[in-house]
């Protein structure tokens, strides 16, 4: 997504990113970001929580006014839950899942494999 | 290196945590989780996140109260399976599907899930926004950007198409999710 803020930026439509990869989209390096410390998948906030949804829009819209130079991350104040341990959660790897992981490696090769052999892959 | 010392070097590779993760309450450090998760799946080429050290600019032009606003999203308007090729798609703000798709994406699946749609697609306060007059518009339709693993494909195909779509809808700024 942050190529596609990068394009639109060039291109001379002004963007904003609301996203929870911030090392990710800070690598990158972007015009404007408004970073949710949540696991990936509800940058707009809590499920169900509508307050807070419309606080973190509005927090991310107003970058367009407030943000006057590029790589402006604008780190909302939000916190997923008390206990903390879901960020250890995440692609963690684990010694004991090690076969597992060596499995389905390889099973993503085959797949990638037959998909190119099938011609089922973006020409473009 | 036999596969016990690449998968030991490959657990201790955590260079990145170190420098961006003093305390519990940093910030997930993805890139070096990702990295370390394909090489333990027999990957040998480390993926190469994008990276650019000059960032482009545009000035809003406009008050936001007479701006229009793209909502772009990563999610799908269908359950795709992970085998489909990806692409460009595009919805109705002002009906907007009751229900978007990310099961071929990767997000934290163990803390959380996609059941709400706010969580992830904002049209709802962005449409109260503009009913507000804090927002001057929602371009007419949203859009879908697909995820790639190639970033040529993203950046010779995929985000010139969504520049187009936004053109034509006429809008002037850009609010960008991804999940």
């Amino acid at each position: 997504m942050s190529l596609i803020a990068r394009h639109l930026e060039a291109n001379g439509t002004a963007t904003v990113i609301l996203g929870s990869a911030l090392d990710v989209v800070e690598h990158c390096g972007v015009p404007r970001f408004a970073f949710v410390d949540f696991p990936l998948g509800n940058p707009c906030g809590k499920p169900w929580d509508r307050a807070m949804q419309r606080e973190i829009a509005a927090a991310a819209v107003s970058l367009f006014e407030s943000a006057s130079a590029p790589r402006t991350t604008l780190r909302l104040p939000y916190r997923w839950r008390q206990d903390e341990s879901w960020r250890d959660g995440y692609l963690t790897v684990r010694e004991a899942d090690r076969a597992a992981l060596r499995r389905k490696g390889e099973e993503r090769r085959a797949l990638r494999r037959k998909l190119r052999e099938m011609g089922r892959v973006r020409r473009e | 290196m036999d596969e016990t010392q690449a998968w030991q070097s490959a657990l201790n590779d955590d260079t990145e945590d170190r420098s961006i993760r003093p305390g519990p309450a940093s910030p997930v450090p993805y890139m070096a989780r990702t990295r370390r998760y394909y090489q333990a799946q027999g990957f040998d080429k480390a993926y190469v996140w994008a990276h650019f050290d000059d960032v482009p600019w545009t000035p809003s032009a406009k008050p936001l109260a007479r701006s229009t606003l793209a909502l772009v999203t990563t999610s799908a308007l269908y359950d795709r399976d992970a085998t489909d090729p990806r692409h460009v798609a595009s919805g109705s703000t002002a009906t907007p599907p009751s229900r978007l798709y990310a099961n071929d994406l990767s997000w934290d699946r163990n803390a959380t899930h996609l059941d709400d749609r706010g969580a992830y697609f904002p049209v709802e306060p962005l449409a109260e926004m503009v009913r507000q007059g804090r927002l001057g518009a929602l371009g007419k339709r949203f859009h879908c950007a697909p995820t790639e693993y190639s970033q040529r494909r993203t950046r010779e195909a995929d985000a010139p198409e969504i520049h187009a779509r936004c053109q034509e809808d006429g809008v002037d700024i850009a609010l960008l999710v991804p999940l």
